[in-house]
């Protein structure tokens, strides 16, 4: 099956702003990268239930306790920018 | 007295405790260490000096006024640059994260801590973890000890060179599929692979959530013990991590091998395998049975198709695991600021992302895209159920199963650069434990005849970290392996 | 039953379908995912960690209290509860979201197939819920610039993080309703079963409980239309107006030969219309899977039938007790909305006093004083037993209707029982028949003319002479007896 991989719109949806030469060479990787997975999609699993987590547990839950929280100072001064103890960004789009 | 970098955790526990040195003269001996070996190696991308010096001199406090903090106390110890560390720079080698000064401390950093260990600094790694070589960091490439032009693996490529050379006297890295193993099978030193959510992944800066476990670094299979002991065990911070009581690894490790059954894995001899790799494999499995065990050939069919799935369940996790770096909260933010803030996070995340992570979050986002998953990652997904039922039924047959660590030992810096699938391929004999979530650890066995360290692979299953061991300690005396990479200053090789 | 019969058709023969989504923040004392306090302080970013910050290398750890929550919510609303649910990511990227993929449900929310029987000014009606999943909070983004806020005109935004990981409980109806005045009385419904669960606040004004609105029209027993989404609707009139008015505009647009655009729109409270967000240029592609830092969720039986046992007594239930009381539906309305004098008529009644007289006095007289004088009933003196007292006074005919209402407001200002207040204040009423029977007397021998035409067979002068005796007595007759002596002494000499 050769793979077809609409690039652009893959990259817009992972938020990735790359430049037409990118996205060429990003693309024909990516197709290089999935006909190997081709013998993957090929292997009969009809019936094999899917593992998406490797540990025969549920739950893991906390009791509703409030812990302490960070001092606003020590994760705005990382910040890229920030104005009144909030994060500042341009304006959004949406 | 023999150098201090060189001597082995239990042995420097053993001195410090004896009046024979202090914390501070171990910490010392490695920053030596790393003063002759840095500018040829590059394995750590931070120093913490500092931080290090004062915690070494607290432990010597410490251990002064009789509050022993066990086996690490005063051992200087490296951590990979993706371990967050409260106050020291903490970056995963991406750009994104240049200059990022954590406001916490990660479940296992502050384990370390609590335990006496002094943090020696971070180390380099392929950036977020992404790599088999230590070549994709943004901060340029580590290179093997052994050997100046090769790698030393990857992608804790940093941490296993630091324990090789004595800049660290154990270090920690993280292993998705295969980054600790693999380096240290390169690197000649010991690396272990716990069971999935045996150490908390909390402050360890995500690859693929489902397969990623912290582990360590060490130049004995004892010493293995003794680190891991110090961060192992259930944290509320990580609702993954295993509840229930962790036995002292390090208590089992000289029982031998007598009346175990051992798995030589078919599939990860064959022809992909490098011929020296695998007669070093096939002489060690020889002596084991000389050494009272039995063993026997084992199929895993479906790790034919482990390395296919991993590489699309780890992008797709790393897809959205790595969306949080947008340039809103922290890291790095692009200068070109005229746009929206959609346009700005877009603009941020492609400066700031080195081309393979780029590379692996189109992937995982392209396989978990409407019309696709199923495809891709749900078959993956069962890929991984079919790997898991492989070793199931291997382990209705034997106690453990062993393989060649790395189907080559340490290739030359450049080789694979270019050629993703080339790379991807060094992680073929690791990637299986990853999907099962099962422990594993490469030992040094010998030299290859260019004098290049070849690691052996040893599988348990879960939450078989003893009987792992118990294998682990018996093929180390087995093998004899005592040669340290060379010390003396070679040329420094750019890349 | 045909479709026909039973739905309200617009005009032009539209029907309209309606599915509501519902967002109610639960009121744990931490977050979802991590320690930091949930009630949302005023001073931005104050309630942040690690993990609801989405620093590099933390991990979410669900909050028991919260799944317990969400399992009451979906036990209230009859759904079956998963054994076993599962946390998915929803990638997307927004500024206000920290990890930029929203923690959610997606296959296997914790409840499912449930309905809510609502009421619509009086007639039943069912509301299928589809499902009630877990999610948590968005952070909170503050537009800034010259354009007062709006999102369009501003030059930059500021973001806090205090709501970001805060609990959230969806909840999606089937495509069920079918007017705007059903949809008030689901959201109106869904906030009182919430509310008596005790498991948020559910303030539509303060964003802890949200509306969507899916809106679309076809012609009865065709194929649904293309819906839109109905955002910003923050209040249980405004639920019912931005329906009211997505119907219409979507009519007016079908009819002038127009299509409908399957899209987000916004409620503007101000104008009384939706307008269009603008759109993305492609569709969203969540990219759901599920998440693999969270273990499946397993509510056992154990904890199902402790979900049941444990459940208050709901809307529904008490609308029927107030209703079988003989409480007017429009007042049995109001008390389920005043749990306090919900209770008071519960204890009253219980007590042997009748409910269509108390529900009467809380739902009027009552409420009105409340509300005159701003406080809670818990701030007045009013017990159940006063109201207990008044009843049998007026039942025995001690008290008239309109001297009770008068005690009644005393009793809650603290002057004492319903008895003392009426002895103090002089307003018990005469019902001694001999004392009235003077009266009567003494006012037909003072009104011949009227007794003239009442015994020619003319009714008509008899308020007249009622009143008359009334007033003689200083309204403290019981107006029953003085009609029983008048029509005794007019028609039987
Ligand atoms: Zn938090």
């Amino acid at each position: 099956m050769p793979v077809d991989i609409d690039i652009a719109k893959v990259a817009n949806l992972a938020r990735l702003a790359l430049s037409e030469e990118e996205l060429a060479a990003y693309g024909t990787q990516l197709e290089d990268i999935l006909e190997h997975a081709e013998r993957v999609q090929a292997l009969p699993t009809d019936g094999v239930e899917p593992t998406s987590h490797p540990l025969p547990m549920v739950n893991g839950f906390r009791p509703d306790e409030r812990t302490e929280s960070l001092e606003p100072e020590s994760f705005l001064s990382e910040a890229p920018d920030a104005e009144d103890g909030q994060f500042r960004v341009p304006r959004i789009l949406e | 007295m023999a150098d201090l970098a060189d001597l082995t955790i239990a042995e420097a526990g053993r001195g410090l405790r004896a009046g024979d040195f202090t914390a501070v003269d171990l910490l010392d001996a490695v920053t030596k260490r790393a003063t002759m070996t840095e500018a040829q190696l590059h394995a750590y991308l931070t120093l913490d000096s500092g931080g290090a010096r004062a915690a070494a001199e607290k432990a010597d406090a410490d251990l002064a006024s009789g509050d022993d903090h066990g086996p690490l106390h005063g051992i200087p110890v490296a951590l990979k640059d993706n371990m967050v560390t409260k106050g020291v720079e903490t970056t995963a080698s991406s750009q994104i994260l240049a200059g990022w000064k954590p406001p916490y401390d990660g479940t296992a950093v502050a384990r370390l801590k609590a335990a006496g260990a002094v943090i020696t600094g971070k180390t380099n790694l392929d950036e977020f973890a992404m790599g088999s070589s230590t070549e994709n960091s943004a901060f340029g490439p580590s290179r093997n000890p052994w050997d100046h032009t090769r790698v030393p693996g990857g992608s804790s490529g940093g941490s296993a060179a630091t324990v090789s050379v004595g800049s660290a006297f154990g270090s920690f890295g993280s292993d998705t599929g295969g980054s600790i193993r693999q380096p240290a099978a390169l690197c000649g030193v010991v690396g272990m692979k716990p069971t999935y959510g045996m150490v908390s992944r909390y402050g360890l800066i995500a690859f693929a959530s489902s397969l990623d476990q912290i582990g360590p670094f060490s130049r004995t299979v004892e010493d293995s013990a003794l680190l891991l002991d110090a961060v192992a065990g259930w944290d509320r911070m990580d609702s993954t991590s295993i509840d229930g009581d962790v036995p002292a690894f390090s208590g089992s490790l000289s029982k031998g091998v007598e009346g175990l059954r051992i798995g030589l894995v078919t599939e990860l001899m064959g022809e992909g395998i490098d011929p020296q790799v695998k007669a070093a494999v096939t002489a060690m499995a020889d002596k084991l049975a000389g050494a009272g065990a039995e063993v026997i050939e084992v199929g895993l069919p479906a790790s034919e198709y482990a390395l296919s799935a991993y590489y699309l369940i780890a992008p797709a996790e790393a897809s959205a695991n790595l969306a949080r770096f947008d340039g809103v909260r922290y890291g790095h933010r692009t200068e070109h600021l005229e746009g929206t803030t959609e346009d700005m996070m877009a603009m941020s995340r492609a400066e700031g992302f080195g081309p393979e992570v780029i590379r692996r979050i189109l992937l995982g986002t392209y396989a978990l895209s409407a019309g696709y998953y199923d495809a891709f990652y749900g078959q993956a997904q069962r890929v991984r159920t079919l790997m898991r039922n492989d070793f199931a039924s291997a382990y209705e047959q034997v106690d453990v199963l062993i393989s060649p660590t790395s189907p080559t030992t340490a290739f030359p810096v450049g080789e694979r650069a270019a050629d993703p699938i080339a790379m991807y391929y060094s992680d073929v004999c690791t990637i299986p434990s990853n999907l099962a979530g099962d422990p594993a650890i490469s030992v040094p066995v010998g030299l290859d005849d260019q004098r290049l360290p070849i690691g052996f692979q040893i599988m348990a299953p879960a939450l078989g970290e003893e009987v792992m061991y118990q294998v682990a300690a018996e093929v180390e005396r087995l093998a004899g392996f005592t040669d340290r990479a060379p010390l003396a200053t070679s040329e420094v090789v750019h890349p | 039953m045909s479709i026909d019969s039973v739905t309200p058709l617009n005009a032009g023969g539209w029907e309209a379908v309606i599915g509501l989504e519902t967002h109610v923040e639960l009121s744990t004392a931490s977050k979802m995912f991590c320690g930091c306090r949930a009630d949302i302080p005023e001073e931005p970013n104050t309630a942040c960690c690690p993990v609801c910050l989405a620093l590099p290398g933390a991990l979410p750890v669900p909050n028991e209290q919260a799944i317990e929550g969400i399992v009451r919510i979906g036990t209230a609303l009859g759904c079956e509860i998963n054994e076993t649910s599962l946390f998915y990511r929803k990638n997307y990227f927004y500024p206000d979201l920290p990890k930029n993929y929203q923690i959610s449900q997606y296959t296997f929310p914790v409840a499912e197939h449930g309905a809510l029987e609502i009421d619509v000014e009086g007639e039943p009606f069912t509301v299928g819920i589809t499902r009630v999943h877990m999610e948590e909070d968005t952070g909170k983004s503050t537009h800034v610039g010259d354009g007062g806020g709006r999102i369009h005109d501003a030059s930059h935004t500021l973001l806090d993080f205090n709501r970001a990981g805060v609990p959230l409980v969806e909840i999606v109806t089937e495509p069920d309703i079918r007017t705007p005045e059903q949809a008030r009385a689901y959201g109106a419904e869904l906030q009182r079963v919430v509310l008596a669960l005790g498991v948020s606040d559910a303030k539509l004004e303060a964003g802890s409980m949200r509306f969507d609105a899916n809106v679309s029209v076809r012609r009865p027993g065709e194929e649904f239309g293309t819906r839109t989404e109905t955002k910003n609707v923050n209040s249980l009139r405004s639920l019912q107006r931005a329906v009211a008015f997505e119907i219409e505009r979507q009519i007016a647009v079908l009819e002038s030969g127009g299509t409908i655009v399957q899209e987000t729109r916004h409620w503007n409270e101000d104008t009384g219309k939706t307008s269009s967000m603008r759109t993305k240029e492609e569709s969203e592609d969540y990219r759901y899977f599920q998440d693999p830092d969270l273990l499946p969720l397993s509510v056992d039986e154990t904890w199902r039938l402790r979900a049941v046992e444990a459940l208050p007594e709901l809307p529904g239930a008490a609308r029927t007790r107030f209703r079988d009381a003989g409480v007017d539906p429009v007042n049995a309305e109001t008390l389920l909305d005043n749990p306090a004098l919900a209770a008071l008529f519960t204890d009253a009644v219980a007590a042997g006093a009748p409910g269509r007289l108390v529900a009467n006095w809380l739902t009027g007289e009552v409420i009105a004083q409340l509300r005159r004088d701003e406080v809670d009933v818990s701030d007045t003196s009013l017990s159940s037993s006063h109201l207990v007292e008044l009843a049998s006074m007026v039942d025995g005919g001690d008290l008239s209707s309109s001297a009770a209402k008068d005690v009644l407001t005393r009793a809650m200002a603290g002057e004492g029982t319903p008895r003392a207040i009426a002895e103090a204040n002089d307003l018990l009423q005469v019902s001694d028949t001999g004392a009235i029977e003077e009266v009567v007397e003494q006012v037909l021998v003072d009104n011949p003319d009227a007794l003239e035409k009442v015994r020619s067979g003319d009714m008509k002068p008899l308020g007249f002479l009622t009143g008359q005796v009334m007033r003689q007595m200083g309204g403290k007759a019981d107006p029953k007896v003085v009609q029983q002596v008048l029509r005794a002494k007019t028609q039987g000499e």
